[in-house]
């Protein structure tokens, strides 16, 4: 993976501590040529890994990529599922059973359902992976050597303690498309460890890492001692801690943590792309 | 350790079950639920112990405390069985369909002296927290008007009936997402005594209100409005938001961001005249565990704590949601 990764949230009107910059970003970013025009600023900076949700509006980005090939030669993607705002919405409205019939491709769950027989866990793992395969098709043809699952899905997954699902998605990645799993989570040490007992023994982890502690669940102490200690591939994520760091002080601590093999972070001007980035190279440097 | 079970694992109740499973102090004894998809699932990768009978669930695993997700319509019978067998509860919002029965229900907790507690989550927002603290102080002067807004995309187009499309079982707008902003106006102001005029409108939804726009008055004599609506597509997610308008300044809250005007300076700590911006970063306490918004975390920590004698069983206890159910009512009552 490369130092530093380029994130989509402002595309899509996630601001972590306000609605209204949202709201701008989400007038801002309205049409598709708003969003490319900032992803080249990013290229031209040096940044060739995109990583992003599965938004419904990345299947137009993909296409324009796949149209350009030569101008987005070695441009990757990282994708990360689900997009979960379009699930959880459904979910209020239509119920769990409800979503996952019409989510899920194929008449592989109106079958399962009309049976009223036991689920065996095979149906489970079967379910997951058609609906990755569904978020999948909008990459076809496109580079994404790390697919992530999502921290809303991992953390449930990890707090219902189904860490087989976990499992399962590694190695359907794996296996299916040759590439890497991710895991986003908003709760790394506990994560790290489920993933270790379960034979996962060097994992990419994108979490949420900040000089703040914001969003550092058990603690900044801990995160840092796993840092230290435990073998993984990390992504720090949310650096500026949502705006609520300055940015040089913000990156002076992030580069200087040990064991961090990316950072994560998304922009939307020129401007404040070419400054992070020269943050953290000068970092970089002085720390080597 | 405290021994907790699960009645309903539907959104609501898969959520609190992932957030109690990623603390390390409680011991989740059982799970009910009727959908046979779910708690195969929760059995077979989660090694819960699920039930598709709560009563036999109750009967097998005695548990201290159970946390209440099913539709709204169940919980009156629930929740009273539970607490005759002086069972902590946590139950999800709205409390019940009518608020005789409410509080019915907070007696019987009282007498029974068991720890109680209801799903409204904004209550532990570190913004709405302070906003009730500035309210309180006084130092907003004579606060003449407010606004409680809630907007998201639930509803977009008309679909088929599910329970949430019918208002019987605790479906529409006004039970699902204006109780939180009612619940929150309730509690950061005082309680809502009088609807003068209420508009519930259907925009795609055939049996229930999509949105919600009431002129209210509290029983302290402060008069503003309501404005929900979940059929709004400009919102990725549901927006929960109070403005209180005062003669020495101006508040606006959302669930991220506090901003407050004052017009003079004040005797309040950190803030001065002129415009104040605090994030949650600057108001919010972190979590053991995070699963989607330290609130959720928070607040079934503190229903924890509470059982355990820990913290007082004050924030949105049985009577405050009671008298949110009575709020309800009578908004409803005033849109006839």
């Amino acid at each position: 993976m490369e130092r530093i990764l380029f994130g989509d949230n402002q595309f899509f009107a996630v601001n972590h501590i306000s609605d209204s910059k949202s709201r701008e970003q989400s007038i801002r970013f309205k049409d598709d040529s708003a969003i490319i025009k900032v992803l080249d600023d990013a290229i031209g900076a040096g940044i060739n890994t995109f990583m992003c949700t599965t938004h419904d509006r990345i299947a137009n980005i993909c296409d324009i990529i796949r149209d350009n090939p030569e101008k987005y030669n070695n441009f990757k993607i990282f994708p990360c599922m689900p997009y979960a705002h379009k699930y959880a919405n459904a979910v209020t409205e239509l119920g769990i059973s409800g979503t996952l019939k019409q989510y899920v491709p194929g008449n592989f769950f109106g079958s399962l359902f009309k049976g009223g027989m036991a689920f065996l866990s095979k149906d489970y793992e079967a379910i997951m992976e058609l609906m990755i395969d569904a978020e999948m098709k909008m990459f076809k043809g496109i580079n994404t050597p790390v697919i992530f699952l999502q921290n809303v899905i991992t953390d449930l997954l990890l707090g219902l303690r189904a860490y087989d699902m976990l499992v399962a998605f590694h190695s359907y990645i794996k296996q299916k498309y040759n590439a890497e799993a991710g895991f986003i989570t908003m709760n790394m040490p506990k994560l790290l460890s489920v993933l270790h007992k379960a034979g996962i023994s060097n994992p990419i982890i994108c979490a949420s890492i900040n000089k703040a502690g914001f969003r550092m669940s058990g603690g900044k102490e801990i995160y840092e001692e796993t840092l230290k200690t435990k073998k993984f591939r990390a992504i720090a994520m949310q650096v500026l801690g949502g705006g609520a760091i300055h940015p040089k002080e913000a990156i002076d601590y992030i580069c200087a943590l040990p064991n961090i093999e990316s950072i994560l972070f998304g922009a939307s001007t020129k401007g404040n792309i070419e400054n992070t980035i020269s943050n953290i190279r000068f970092f970089d440097a002085k720390n080597k | 350790m405290l021994k907790i079970a699960l009645i309903g694992a539907g959104k609501m109740g898969i959520s609190h079950l992932s957030i109690l499973g990623g603390y390390a102090d409680t011991d989740i004894v059982g799970v009910c639920d009727t959908s046979k998809m779910v708690t195969d699932f929760l059995t077979k990768h989660g090694k819960f112990n699920c039930f598709s009978d709560y009563g036999k669930m109750i009967s097998e695993t005695k548990p201290d405390a159970v946390v209440v997700a099913v539709p709204t319509k169940y919980h009156y019978t629930i929740i009273k069985d539970l607490l005759e067998k002086k069972i902590h509860v946590f139950a999800e919002k709205p409390f019940c369909l009518n608020y005789e029965e409410s509080e019915e229900l907070v007696a019987l907790a009282a007498k029974n002296n068991v720890v109680n507690q209801v799903g409204y989550h904004n209550k532990f927002f570190g913004t709405f927290q302070e906003t009730k603290r500035i309210a309180a102080s006084g130092v907003l002067g004579d606060i003449y008007h407010f606004i409680g807004e809630s907007y998201g995309p639930v509803v977009l187009k008309k679909k088929a009936d599910t329970w949430r499309s019918d208002p019987a079982e605790g479906g529409g707008c006004l039970l699902d997402y204006a109780s939180h902003v009612i619940d929150l106006l309730n509690d950061t102001l005082s309680p809502i005594a009088a609807a003068k005029g209420t508009l519930l409108k259907s925009i795609y939804s055939g049996k229930v209100e999509d949105a919600v726009y009431s002129l209210l008055e509290l029983t302290s004599g402060q008069t503003g409005l309501l404005s929900v609506n979940w059929s709004d597509d400009t919102y990725r997610k549901m927006s929960t938001s109070i403005t209180l308008v005062g003669t020495k300044g101006k508040l606006i809250a959302d669930a991220n961001e506090l901003k407050v005007f004052f017009k003079e300076d004040n005797e309040l700590n950190g803030y001065s005249k002129g415009w104040n911006v605090k994030y949650i970063t600057d108001l919010q306490d972190g979590v053991d565990f995070y699963l989607r918004g330290e609130e959720f975390s928070s607040q079934l920590n503190y229903f924890v704590k509470a059982a355990a004698g820990l913290v007082p069983n004050t924030i949105n206890n049985f009577a405050s949601a009671a008298k949110t159910d009575k709020a309800i009512s009578i908004i409803k009552k005033s849109s006839k």
